[in-house]
Protein backbone atom coordinates (compact mmCIF):
# COMPACT_ATOMS: atom_id res chain seq x y z
CA UNK A 1 0.00 0.00 0.00
CA UNK A 2 1.47 3.37 -0.62
CA UNK A 3 -0.23 6.90 -0.16
CA UNK A 4 -0.04 9.80 -2.76
CA UNK A 5 -1.30 13.16 -3.25
CA UNK A 6 -2.44 15.16 -6.43
CA UNK A 7 -2.98 19.16 -5.61
CA UNK A 8 -4.68 20.64 -8.37
CA UNK A 9 -4.76 24.79 -7.39
CA UNK A 10 -7.21 26.83 -8.27
CA UNK A 11 -9.98 24.37 -8.99
CA UNK A 12 -12.82 24.90 -6.67
CA UNK A 13 -15.73 22.57 -6.61
CA UNK A 14 -18.36 22.59 -3.72
CA UNK A 15 -17.95 19.98 -0.31
CA UNK A 16 -20.86 17.78 -1.55
CA UNK A 17 -19.73 17.13 -5.09
CA UNK A 18 -17.06 15.85 -3.55
CA UNK A 19 -17.80 14.16 -0.84
CA UNK A 20 -19.98 12.01 -3.13
CA UNK A 21 -16.80 11.75 -5.71
CA UNK A 22 -14.89 10.33 -2.78
CA UNK A 23 -17.74 7.89 -2.22
CA UNK A 24 -17.38 6.72 -5.83
CA UNK A 25 -13.56 6.69 -6.05
CA UNK A 26 -13.70 4.17 -2.74
CA UNK A 27 -15.10 1.76 -4.86
CA UNK A 28 -12.09 1.89 -7.37
CA UNK A 29 -10.08 -1.46 -7.05
CA UNK A 30 -7.32 -1.80 -5.08
CA UNK A 31 -8.35 2.05 -3.30
CA UNK A 32 -8.26 1.03 0.35
CA UNK A 33 -8.91 5.06 1.84
CA UNK A 34 -9.10 8.00 -0.21
CA UNK A 35 -10.45 11.73 0.14
CA UNK A 36 -11.26 14.23 -2.24
CA UNK A 37 -11.53 17.94 -1.01
CA UNK A 38 -10.49 21.12 -0.72
CA UNK A 39 -7.55 22.42 1.22
CA UNK A 40 -10.11 23.57 4.14
CA UNK A 41 -8.13 23.19 7.52
CA UNK A 42 -10.97 20.62 8.40
CA UNK A 43 -10.11 18.73 5.25
CA UNK A 44 -6.63 18.73 6.60
CA UNK A 45 -7.34 17.31 9.80
CA UNK A 46 -9.29 14.51 7.81
CA UNK A 47 -6.77 13.45 5.58
CA UNK A 48 -4.63 13.19 9.14
CA UNK A 49 -6.99 11.40 10.47
CA UNK A 50 -7.19 9.23 7.72
CA UNK A 51 -3.83 8.64 7.46
CA UNK A 52 -3.60 10.51 4.18
CA UNK A 53 -1.38 13.21 4.60
CA UNK A 54 1.77 13.59 2.83
CA UNK A 55 3.90 16.61 1.98
CA UNK A 56 1.69 18.10 -0.69
CA UNK A 57 -0.65 19.41 0.95
CA UNK A 58 1.83 21.52 3.69
CA UNK A 59 0.81 24.33 1.12
CA UNK A 60 -2.15 24.14 0.30
CA UNK A 61 -4.56 26.25 0.62
CA UNK A 62 -9.09 26.10 0.52
CA UNK A 63 -9.22 27.22 -3.14
CA UNK A 64 -7.37 24.06 -4.07
CA UNK A 65 -8.44 20.80 -4.78
CA UNK A 66 -6.72 17.89 -3.68
CA UNK A 67 -7.01 14.00 -4.22
CA UNK A 68 -5.58 11.65 -1.32
CA UNK A 69 -5.79 8.18 -1.56
CA UNK A 70 -4.42 5.03 -0.14
CA UNK A 71 -4.07 2.13 -2.89
CA UNK A 72 -2.42 -1.07 -3.51
CA UNK A 73 0.49 -0.02 -6.24
CA UNK A 74 0.00 -3.61 -7.68
CA UNK A 75 -3.39 -3.17 -8.63
CA UNK A 76 -3.40 0.77 -9.22
CA UNK A 77 -1.74 3.86 -9.92
CA UNK A 78 -2.50 7.41 -9.20
CA UNK A 79 -2.54 8.11 -12.82
CA UNK A 80 -6.08 5.80 -13.23
CA UNK A 81 -7.72 7.31 -9.87
CA UNK A 82 -7.26 10.82 -11.26
CA UNK A 83 -8.89 9.95 -14.38
CA UNK A 84 -11.73 8.08 -12.41
CA UNK A 85 -11.95 11.10 -10.73
CA UNK A 86 -12.23 13.65 -14.28
CA UNK A 87 -14.41 10.93 -15.21
CA UNK A 88 -16.84 11.40 -12.29
CA UNK A 89 -16.55 15.03 -12.24
CA UNK A 90 -17.79 15.03 -15.93
CA UNK A 91 -20.95 12.68 -14.77
CA UNK A 92 -22.19 15.27 -12.13
CA UNK A 93 -21.43 18.23 -14.49
CA UNK A 94 -23.89 16.53 -17.26
CA UNK A 95 -26.77 16.02 -14.55
CA UNK A 96 -26.65 19.60 -14.68
CA UNK A 97 -27.72 22.91 -15.96
CA UNK A 98 -24.42 23.59 -16.77
CA UNK A 99 -24.66 25.80 -19.80
CA UNK A 100 -26.18 28.74 -18.11
CA UNK A 101 -24.37 31.40 -17.21
CA UNK A 102 -22.62 31.66 -13.94
CA UNK A 103 -21.29 35.09 -12.96
CA UNK A 104 -18.21 35.14 -10.89
CA UNK A 105 -19.56 37.17 -8.04
CA UNK A 106 -22.54 38.48 -6.49
CA UNK A 107 -22.42 42.05 -7.83
CA UNK A 108 -21.91 40.71 -11.37
CA UNK A 109 -24.90 38.58 -11.00
CA UNK A 110 -26.92 41.31 -10.07
CA UNK A 111 -26.28 42.93 -13.33
CA UNK A 112 -27.56 39.80 -14.83
CA UNK A 113 -30.52 39.77 -13.15
CA UNK A 114 -30.80 43.06 -11.18
CA UNK A 115 -34.35 42.39 -10.10
CA UNK A 116 -33.32 39.40 -7.98
CA UNK A 117 -34.88 39.83 -4.70
CA UNK A 118 -33.02 36.34 -3.10
CA UNK A 119 -29.65 35.14 -2.18
CA UNK A 120 -29.48 31.46 -0.89
CA UNK A 121 -26.13 31.05 0.74
CA UNK A 122 -24.73 27.52 1.42
CA UNK A 123 -20.85 28.51 0.99
CA UNK A 124 -18.04 26.86 3.69
CA UNK A 125 -19.44 28.81 7.06
CA UNK A 126 -16.17 30.75 7.03
CA UNK A 127 -16.74 32.97 4.31
CA UNK A 128 -20.61 33.07 4.75
CA UNK A 129 -20.95 36.17 6.69
CA UNK A 130 -18.99 37.81 4.07
CA UNK A 131 -21.76 37.03 1.50
CA UNK A 132 -24.59 37.82 3.59
CA UNK A 133 -23.13 41.24 4.21
CA UNK A 134 -22.96 41.85 0.69
CA UNK A 135 -26.20 40.76 0.18
CA UNK A 136 -27.48 42.82 2.49
CA UNK A 137 -25.57 45.91 1.37
CA UNK A 138 -27.63 45.24 -1.74
CA UNK A 139 -31.21 44.92 -0.02
CA UNK A 140 -31.81 41.48 -0.96
CA UNK A 141 -33.58 39.11 1.57
CA UNK A 142 -31.25 35.96 2.59
CA UNK A 143 -31.07 31.86 2.99
CA UNK A 144 -29.07 30.99 4.87
CA UNK A 145 -27.87 27.11 4.45
CA UNK A 146 -24.35 27.32 5.34
CA UNK A 147 -23.62 26.16 9.09
CA UNK A 148 -20.29 27.04 11.38
CA UNK A 149 -21.12 30.67 11.16
CA UNK A 150 -20.42 31.96 14.38
CA UNK A 151 -23.26 33.52 17.15
CA UNK A 152 -21.28 37.02 17.01
CA UNK A 153 -22.25 36.85 13.31
CA UNK A 154 -25.64 35.75 13.65
CA UNK A 155 -26.35 38.91 16.19
CA UNK A 156 -25.14 41.30 14.15
CA UNK A 157 -26.48 39.72 10.48
CA UNK A 158 -29.99 39.59 11.68
CA UNK A 159 -29.58 42.89 13.73
CA UNK A 160 -28.80 44.65 10.25
CA UNK A 161 -31.49 42.80 8.54
CA UNK A 162 -34.12 43.84 11.07
CA UNK A 163 -32.94 47.41 10.26
CA UNK A 164 -33.74 47.00 6.98
CA UNK A 165 -36.91 45.02 6.89
CA UNK A 166 -34.97 42.27 5.44
CA UNK A 167 -35.38 38.09 5.94
CA UNK A 168 -31.93 36.04 6.90
CA UNK A 169 -33.01 32.88 7.49
CA UNK A 170 -29.88 30.67 8.84
CA UNK A 171 -27.61 30.13 9.48
CA UNK A 172 -27.92 26.23 9.79
CA UNK A 173 -31.22 26.89 8.03
CA UNK A 174 -32.66 24.20 5.81
CA UNK A 175 -35.90 24.59 4.99
CA UNK A 176 -38.00 27.45 3.36
CA UNK A 177 -40.39 28.47 0.72
CA UNK A 178 -41.44 31.77 -0.32
CA UNK A 179 -44.10 32.44 -2.47
CA UNK A 180 -44.07 28.61 -3.82
CA UNK A 181 -40.71 28.01 -4.06
CA UNK A 182 -39.33 25.53 -2.35
CA UNK A 183 -35.58 26.54 -1.07
CA UNK A 184 -33.17 23.97 0.03
CA UNK A 185 -34.78 21.12 1.93
CA UNK A 186 -38.19 21.88 1.37
CA UNK A 187 -41.09 19.50 0.41
CA UNK A 188 -43.30 20.24 -2.87
CA UNK A 189 -46.81 21.37 -1.27
CA UNK A 190 -49.30 23.31 -2.79
CA UNK A 191 -49.97 26.79 -1.64
CA UNK A 192 -52.77 27.65 0.95
CA UNK A 193 -53.66 30.05 3.68
CA UNK A 194 -51.48 28.76 6.18
CA UNK A 195 -48.55 30.17 7.60
CA UNK A 196 -45.31 28.97 9.01
CA UNK A 197 -42.15 30.22 10.78
CA UNK A 198 -40.34 27.44 11.45
CA UNK A 199 -36.42 27.20 13.76
CA UNK A 200 -35.91 23.15 12.76
CA UNK A 201 -35.83 22.25 9.48
CA UNK A 202 -36.96 18.85 9.48
CA UNK A 203 -39.61 19.75 11.90
CA UNK A 204 -41.00 22.59 9.41
CA UNK A 205 -40.93 19.44 6.83
CA UNK A 206 -43.06 17.09 8.52
CA UNK A 207 -45.98 20.23 10.07
CA UNK A 208 -45.81 21.29 5.99
CA UNK A 209 -46.15 18.05 4.58
CA UNK A 210 -48.95 16.82 6.69
CA UNK A 211 -50.92 20.02 6.09
CA UNK A 212 -50.67 18.86 2.21
CA UNK A 213 -51.87 15.63 3.33
CA UNK A 214 -54.57 16.71 4.88
CA UNK A 215 -55.86 19.06 2.50
CA UNK A 216 -54.10 22.27 3.00
CA UNK A 217 -51.68 24.58 1.43
CA UNK A 218 -48.98 26.78 2.90
CA UNK A 219 -49.02 30.63 2.16
CA UNK A 220 -45.12 31.50 3.58
CA UNK A 221 -43.26 28.88 5.23
CA UNK A 222 -39.65 31.17 6.70
CA UNK A 223 -36.87 29.26 8.68
CA UNK A 224 -34.90 30.74 11.13
CA UNK A 225 -32.23 28.88 11.69
CA UNK A 226 -31.80 26.47 15.11
CA UNK A 227 -30.44 29.42 17.08
CA UNK A 228 -32.13 32.06 16.84
CA UNK A 229 -34.89 31.37 19.79
CA UNK A 230 -31.85 30.89 22.52
CA UNK A 231 -31.50 34.18 24.30
CA UNK A 232 -28.17 35.07 22.50
CA UNK A 233 -30.01 35.96 19.11
CA UNK A 234 -33.33 36.42 20.96
CA UNK A 235 -35.84 35.45 18.42
CA UNK A 236 -35.05 38.46 15.76
CA UNK A 237 -36.14 36.49 12.89
CA UNK A 238 -38.87 34.10 14.17
CA UNK A 239 -40.65 37.05 15.12
CA UNK A 240 -39.66 39.35 12.16
CA UNK A 241 -40.90 36.57 10.00
CA UNK A 242 -44.28 36.48 12.61
CA UNK A 243 -45.11 40.01 11.90
CA UNK A 244 -45.14 39.70 8.15
CA UNK A 245 -47.34 36.77 8.54
CA UNK A 246 -49.76 39.35 10.51
CA UNK A 247 -49.69 41.34 8.21
CA UNK A 248 -49.62 38.98 5.46
CA UNK A 249 -53.78 38.75 3.73
CA UNK A 250 -52.68 35.71 2.28
CA UNK A 251 -51.97 34.15 5.32
CA UNK A 252 -55.35 32.84 7.69
CA UNK A 253 -53.41 31.39 10.35
CA UNK A 254 -49.74 31.27 11.84
CA UNK A 255 -47.74 27.98 12.72
CA UNK A 256 -44.56 28.52 15.36
CA UNK A 257 -42.40 25.33 15.33
CA UNK A 258 -39.08 25.37 17.60
CA UNK A 259 -37.28 23.38 20.16
CA UNK A 260 -38.24 25.17 24.00
CA UNK A 261 -36.83 28.67 23.38
CA UNK A 262 -35.06 30.68 25.64
CA UNK A 263 -37.61 32.22 28.75
CA UNK A 264 -36.86 35.84 27.46
CA UNK A 265 -37.10 35.18 23.80
CA UNK A 266 -40.67 32.89 24.56
CA UNK A 267 -42.20 35.73 26.42
CA UNK A 268 -41.36 38.41 23.04
CA UNK A 269 -43.11 35.70 21.11
CA UNK A 270 -46.33 35.01 23.43
CA UNK A 271 -46.46 39.39 23.81
CA UNK A 272 -47.30 38.99 19.81
CA UNK A 273 -49.25 35.64 19.89
CA UNK A 274 -51.69 37.55 22.70
CA UNK A 275 -52.70 40.91 20.29
CA UNK A 276 -52.42 38.55 16.81
CA UNK A 277 -55.93 38.85 15.33
CA UNK A 278 -55.33 35.64 13.19
CA UNK A 279 -55.04 32.14 15.05
CA UNK A 280 -51.66 30.95 16.12
CA UNK A 281 -50.46 27.34 16.82
CA UNK A 282 -47.04 26.87 18.61
CA UNK A 283 -45.75 23.63 18.51
CA UNK A 284 -42.28 24.39 20.96
CA UNK A 285 -41.44 20.90 21.32
CA UNK A 286 -41.91 19.77 24.95
CA UNK A 287 -42.76 23.56 25.54
CA UNK A 288 -45.09 24.75 27.80
CA UNK A 289 -48.23 23.57 27.32
CA UNK A 290 -49.87 26.62 29.74
CA UNK A 291 -47.72 29.33 28.95
CA UNK A 292 -49.05 28.85 25.62
CA UNK A 293 -53.10 28.42 26.21
CA UNK A 294 -52.51 31.69 28.71
CA UNK A 295 -51.83 33.90 25.64
CA UNK A 296 -54.66 32.66 23.52
CA UNK A 297 -52.45 30.46 21.32
CA UNK A 298 -53.07 26.81 20.02
CA UNK A 299 -50.64 24.23 21.91
CA UNK A 300 -49.46 20.88 20.43
CA UNK A 301 -48.54 17.60 21.83
CA UNK A 302 -46.39 16.90 18.45
CA UNK A 303 -45.94 18.02 14.92
CA UNK A 304 -48.70 16.26 13.29
CA UNK A 305 -50.93 17.49 15.84
CA UNK A 306 -49.93 21.30 14.91
CA UNK A 307 -50.75 19.89 11.56
CA UNK A 308 -53.93 18.36 12.42
CA UNK A 309 -55.20 21.38 14.56
CA UNK A 310 -54.14 24.14 12.38
CA UNK A 311 -56.27 22.40 9.86
CA UNK A 312 -58.80 22.14 12.43
CA UNK A 313 -58.86 25.58 13.33
CA UNK A 314 -58.72 26.93 9.97
CA UNK A 315 -62.13 24.82 8.50
CA UNK A 316 -63.88 26.07 11.73
CA UNK A 317 -63.85 22.42 13.54
CA UNK A 318 -63.02 21.41 17.14
CA UNK A 319 -59.61 21.27 18.04
CA UNK A 320 -58.79 18.68 20.56
CA UNK A 321 -54.93 16.53 20.71
CA UNK A 322 -54.34 13.94 18.34
CA UNK A 323 -52.88 10.87 20.64
CA UNK A 324 -54.02 8.11 18.71
CA UNK A 325 -53.66 6.64 15.01
CA UNK A 326 -55.01 7.34 11.91
CA UNK A 327 -56.34 3.13 11.65
CA UNK A 328 -59.08 1.93 13.71
CA UNK A 329 -57.57 0.71 16.89
CA UNK A 330 -58.33 -2.69 15.92
CA UNK A 331 -55.90 -2.85 13.08
CA UNK A 332 -53.26 -1.22 14.83
CA UNK A 333 -53.79 -3.68 17.38
CA UNK A 334 -53.16 -6.85 14.81
CA UNK A 335 -50.27 -4.55 13.57
CA UNK A 336 -48.88 -5.11 17.14
CA UNK A 337 -50.24 -8.96 17.55
CA UNK A 338 -48.36 -9.74 14.21
CA UNK A 339 -45.31 -7.67 14.84
CA UNK A 340 -44.42 -9.12 18.50
CA UNK A 341 -45.05 -12.37 17.25
CA UNK A 342 -41.74 -12.61 15.45
CA UNK A 343 -39.66 -12.08 18.22
CA UNK A 344 -37.62 -13.93 20.68
CA UNK A 345 -37.96 -12.84 24.36
CA UNK A 346 -34.22 -11.99 24.36
CA UNK A 347 -34.63 -8.94 21.38
CA UNK A 348 -35.93 -6.13 23.63
CA UNK A 349 -34.17 -3.22 22.46
CA UNK A 350 -35.20 -0.14 19.89
CA UNK A 351 -32.75 1.26 17.34
CA UNK A 352 -34.45 4.72 16.11
CA UNK A 353 -32.29 5.65 13.16
CA UNK A 354 -32.64 9.06 12.21
CA UNK A 355 -32.00 11.50 8.90
CA UNK A 356 -33.93 14.51 10.56
CA UNK A 357 -32.82 15.66 13.72
CA UNK A 358 -36.51 17.18 14.86
CA UNK A 359 -38.05 14.08 14.25
CA UNK A 360 -35.25 12.26 16.36
CA UNK A 361 -35.84 15.13 18.63
CA UNK A 362 -39.63 14.45 19.02
CA UNK A 363 -39.49 10.38 18.91
CA UNK A 364 -37.61 10.70 22.33
CA UNK A 365 -39.58 13.18 23.86
CA UNK A 366 -42.59 11.40 23.00
CA UNK A 367 -41.81 8.44 24.45
CA UNK A 368 -40.80 10.24 27.50
CA UNK A 369 -39.41 9.06 30.77
CA UNK A 370 -41.30 5.40 30.01
CA UNK A 371 -37.65 4.12 28.17
CA UNK A 372 -33.74 4.99 29.11
CA UNK A 373 -32.78 5.93 25.76
CA UNK A 374 -29.06 6.69 24.59
CA UNK A 375 -28.71 9.43 22.14
CA UNK A 376 -26.14 11.86 20.55
CA UNK A 377 -28.91 14.53 21.25
CA UNK A 378 -30.17 12.77 24.87
CA UNK A 379 -32.45 13.87 27.25
CA UNK A 380 -30.06 14.24 30.50
CA UNK A 381 -26.52 14.32 29.82
CA UNK A 382 -26.46 10.51 31.74
CA UNK A 383 -28.25 9.29 27.98
CA UNK A 384 -25.01 10.53 25.95
CA UNK A 385 -24.25 7.67 24.08
CA UNK A 386 -20.68 7.28 25.17
CA UNK A 387 -22.46 5.71 28.15
CA UNK A 388 -24.05 3.11 26.63
CA UNK A 389 -22.49 -0.25 27.79
CA UNK A 390 -21.47 -2.00 25.10
CA UNK A 391 -24.37 -1.34 22.83
CA UNK A 392 -26.63 -2.39 25.41
CA UNK A 393 -29.88 -0.33 25.41
CA UNK A 394 -31.99 1.73 23.49
CA UNK A 395 -30.83 3.41 21.12
CA UNK A 396 -32.12 6.95 19.01
CA UNK A 397 -29.81 9.00 17.10
CA UNK A 398 -29.70 11.98 15.08
CA UNK A 399 -27.48 10.76 12.34
CA UNK A 400 -27.39 13.90 10.54
CA UNK A 401 -25.47 15.58 13.60
CA UNK A 402 -21.85 17.22 13.31
CA UNK A 403 -20.59 14.11 14.53
CA UNK A 404 -21.42 12.29 11.99
CA UNK A 405 -21.06 14.59 8.85
CA UNK A 406 -17.66 15.44 9.50
CA UNK A 407 -16.22 14.80 5.98
CA UNK A 408 -19.42 13.16 4.42
CA UNK A 409 -22.68 14.69 3.12
CA UNK A 410 -25.83 14.92 5.66
CA UNK A 411 -27.47 11.51 5.71
CA UNK A 412 -30.44 12.92 3.65
CA UNK A 413 -28.49 13.65 0.68
CA UNK A 414 -26.64 10.30 0.78
CA UNK A 415 -28.09 7.63 2.87
CA UNK A 416 -24.56 5.81 3.42
CA UNK A 417 -24.11 6.97 7.01
CA UNK A 418 -27.53 5.24 7.71
CA UNK A 419 -26.35 2.21 5.71
CA UNK A 420 -23.41 1.91 8.41
CA UNK A 421 -25.22 2.09 11.22
CA UNK A 422 -28.10 -0.67 9.87
CA UNK A 423 -24.77 -2.79 9.80
CA UNK A 424 -22.68 -1.85 13.29
CA UNK A 425 -25.94 -1.45 15.38
CA UNK A 426 -28.36 -3.47 14.44
CA UNK A 427 -27.89 -7.20 16.07
CA UNK A 428 -29.59 -10.09 17.39
CA UNK A 429 -31.14 -8.43 20.58
CA UNK A 430 -32.55 -5.79 18.50
CA UNK A 431 -36.54 -5.55 18.66
CA UNK A 432 -37.82 -2.54 16.65
CA UNK A 433 -35.84 -0.71 14.06
CA UNK A 434 -37.32 3.08 13.59
CA UNK A 435 -36.71 5.22 10.74
CA UNK A 436 -37.51 8.21 8.71
CA UNK A 437 -37.41 8.57 5.02
CA UNK A 438 -37.41 12.37 4.32
CA UNK A 439 -38.51 13.23 0.52
CA UNK A 440 -38.11 16.57 -1.23
CA UNK A 441 -36.04 18.75 -2.97
CA UNK A 442 -32.23 18.12 -1.81
CA UNK A 443 -32.66 14.44 -0.52
CA UNK A 444 -31.38 11.85 -1.85
CA UNK A 445 -33.29 10.53 -5.13
CA UNK A 446 -34.71 7.61 -3.65
CA UNK A 447 -34.64 7.57 0.33
CA UNK A 448 -36.74 4.72 0.57
CA UNK A 449 -34.75 2.16 -1.64
CA UNK A 450 -31.69 2.73 0.34
CA UNK A 451 -33.74 1.77 3.51
CA UNK A 452 -35.26 -0.93 1.61
CA UNK A 453 -32.21 -2.19 0.96
CA UNK A 454 -30.03 -1.91 4.39
CA UNK A 455 -33.69 -3.89 5.59
CA UNK A 456 -33.19 -6.50 3.15
CA UNK A 457 -29.28 -6.91 3.94
CA UNK A 458 -30.07 -7.25 8.32
CA UNK A 459 -32.62 -9.40 7.56
CA UNK A 460 -31.02 -11.58 5.62
CA UNK A 461 -27.97 -11.49 8.44
CA UNK A 462 -30.46 -11.80 11.63
CA UNK A 463 -32.28 -14.64 9.38
CA UNK A 464 -29.16 -16.96 9.57
CA UNK A 465 -29.52 -16.87 13.37
CA UNK A 466 -33.07 -17.50 13.24
CA UNK A 467 -34.36 -13.77 14.09
CA UNK A 468 -36.27 -11.46 12.46
CA UNK A 469 -36.68 -7.57 13.41
CA UNK A 470 -40.03 -5.34 13.53
CA UNK A 471 -38.74 -2.01 11.26
CA UNK A 472 -41.28 1.11 11.79
CA UNK A 473 -41.01 4.01 9.33
CA UNK A 474 -42.91 7.30 8.36
CA UNK A 475 -42.26 8.83 5.60
CA UNK A 476 -42.04 13.16 5.28
CA UNK A 477 -42.93 13.51 1.35
CA UNK A 478 -45.84 14.31 -0.70
CA UNK A 479 -47.30 13.08 -4.15
CA UNK A 480 -45.92 16.28 -5.34
CA UNK A 481 -42.08 15.17 -4.21
CA UNK A 482 -39.69 13.87 -7.08
CA UNK A 483 -39.16 10.59 -4.87
CA UNK A 484 -43.07 9.95 -4.42
CA UNK A 485 -44.94 9.13 -1.46
CA UNK A 486 -46.78 6.60 -2.66
CA UNK A 487 -44.29 5.17 -4.20
CA UNK A 488 -41.68 5.46 -1.65
CA UNK A 489 -44.07 3.61 1.00
CA UNK A 490 -45.19 1.04 -1.49
CA UNK A 491 -41.63 0.31 -1.44
CA UNK A 492 -40.79 0.14 2.04
CA UNK A 493 -44.51 -2.45 2.57
CA UNK A 494 -43.04 -4.63 0.21
CA UNK A 495 -40.23 -5.64 2.37
CA UNK A 496 -42.25 -5.49 5.12
CA UNK A 497 -41.73 -2.32 6.78
CA UNK A 498 -44.33 -1.21 8.84
CA UNK A 499 -45.41 2.25 7.48
CA UNK A 500 -47.75 4.87 9.30
CA UNK A 501 -48.66 7.83 8.37
CA UNK A 502 -46.10 10.66 10.44
CA UNK A 503 -43.76 10.74 13.21
CA UNK A 504 -45.66 10.74 15.92
CA UNK A 505 -47.32 7.45 14.89
CA UNK A 506 -44.60 5.82 14.05
CA UNK A 507 -43.09 6.55 17.17
CA UNK A 508 -46.60 5.40 19.06
CA UNK A 509 -46.93 2.28 17.49
CA UNK A 510 -43.06 1.79 18.11
CA UNK A 511 -44.19 2.19 22.25
CA UNK A 512 -47.39 -0.08 21.54
CA UNK A 513 -44.93 -3.05 20.69
CA UNK A 514 -42.49 -2.19 23.68
CA UNK A 515 -45.05 -1.94 26.04
CA UNK A 516 -46.07 -5.38 24.68
CA UNK A 517 -42.63 -6.85 24.92
CA UNK A 518 -42.68 -5.66 28.20
CA UNK A 519 -46.02 -7.55 29.43
CA UNK A 520 -44.39 -10.55 28.08
CA UNK A 521 -46.41 -10.68 24.89
CA UNK B 1 -38.07 45.59 0.05
CA UNK B 2 -39.92 44.75 2.67
CA UNK B 3 -40.93 41.23 3.79
CA UNK B 4 -44.08 42.31 2.97
CA UNK B 5 -43.22 43.45 -0.21
CA UNK B 6 -41.50 40.28 -1.13
CA UNK B 7 -44.49 38.42 -0.16
CA UNK B 8 -46.03 40.22 -3.88
CA UNK B 9 -43.56 39.68 -6.01
CA UNK B 10 -42.19 36.80 -7.98
CA UNK B 11 -38.91 35.09 -6.32
CA UNK B 12 -36.06 35.47 -8.12
CA UNK B 13 -33.01 33.42 -6.43
CA UNK B 14 -29.46 34.40 -6.72
CA UNK B 15 -27.56 30.83 -5.91
CA UNK B 16 -24.15 30.73 -3.96
CA UNK B 17 -22.74 27.74 -2.78
CA UNK B 18 -24.34 24.22 -3.53
CA UNK B 19 -24.95 23.98 -7.04
CA UNK B 20 -28.03 21.32 -6.70
CA UNK B 21 -29.84 23.96 -4.94
CA UNK B 22 -29.98 25.66 -8.26
CA UNK B 23 -30.64 23.05 -10.17
CA UNK B 24 -33.72 22.55 -7.95
CA UNK B 25 -34.54 25.91 -8.61
CA UNK B 26 -34.33 25.34 -12.55
CA UNK B 27 -36.11 22.18 -12.39
CA UNK B 28 -39.17 24.40 -11.27
CA UNK B 29 -38.71 27.22 -13.88
CA UNK B 30 -37.77 29.46 -11.30
CA UNK B 31 -35.72 32.43 -11.99
CA UNK B 32 -32.69 31.92 -10.67
CA UNK B 33 -28.70 32.77 -11.27
CA UNK B 34 -25.61 30.51 -9.53
CA UNK B 35 -22.41 32.14 -9.01
CA UNK B 36 -19.27 30.17 -9.66
CA UNK B 37 -18.10 31.31 -6.12
CA UNK B 38 -14.82 30.79 -5.22
CA UNK B 39 -13.12 31.43 -1.65
CA UNK B 40 -12.05 35.14 -1.07
CA UNK B 41 -7.93 36.20 -1.49
CA UNK B 42 -7.39 31.88 -3.31
CA UNK B 43 -8.57 30.74 0.36
CA UNK B 44 -4.92 31.74 1.21
CA UNK B 45 -5.36 32.11 4.92
CA UNK B 46 -2.84 35.15 5.80
CA UNK B 47 -4.35 37.06 3.13
CA UNK B 48 -8.20 36.87 3.92
CA UNK B 49 -7.43 38.36 7.45
CA UNK B 50 -5.45 41.38 5.65
CA UNK B 51 -8.43 42.27 3.59
CA UNK B 52 -10.65 41.97 6.42
CA UNK B 53 -8.52 44.13 8.53
CA UNK B 54 -8.31 46.90 5.04
CA UNK B 55 -11.63 46.66 5.24
CA UNK B 56 -12.32 47.54 8.53
CA UNK B 57 -10.36 50.12 8.44
CA UNK B 58 -12.27 51.71 5.84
Amino acid sequence: MIIQTIVKKNAYYDSVTLMLLSRELKKLEGVEEILVGMGTDLNIELVQNLGLFSGELESITSNDLFISAKFDETRTNLEAIEAAFVEQLNKTDQKEADDDYQPPTLKSALQYLPDANMVVVSVPGQSAADVVDEALDNDLHVMLFSDNVSVEDELRLKQKAVNKGLLVMGPDCGTAIINGAPLCFANAVRRGRIGVVGASGTGTQEVTVQIHQMGGGLSQVIGTGGRDLKEEIGGLMMIQGFQALIDDPETDLIVLISKPPAASVAEKIYRIARQSAKPVVIDFIGGDRAAIEAVGAIACISLEDAARKAMAKLNGQKVADFVGFSLPEAEIEQIVDKAVATLKPDQTELRALFTGGTLADEAMKLLGGRYAIYSNIPLSPEMAIENMPDQKGHLCLDLGEDRFTRGRPHPMIDPQTRTEFFRSHVDEQTAVILVDVVLGFGSHADPAGAVVDSVREVRERLGKVGREVVVVASVCGTDLDSQNLERSVRALESEGVIVMPSNAQAVRLTDRVFQRLEKGN
Amino acid sequence: MSVNELFKKDLKVVNIGLKSFYNDLKSQNLTAVHVNWKPKAGGKTRMVSLLDKLKKMN
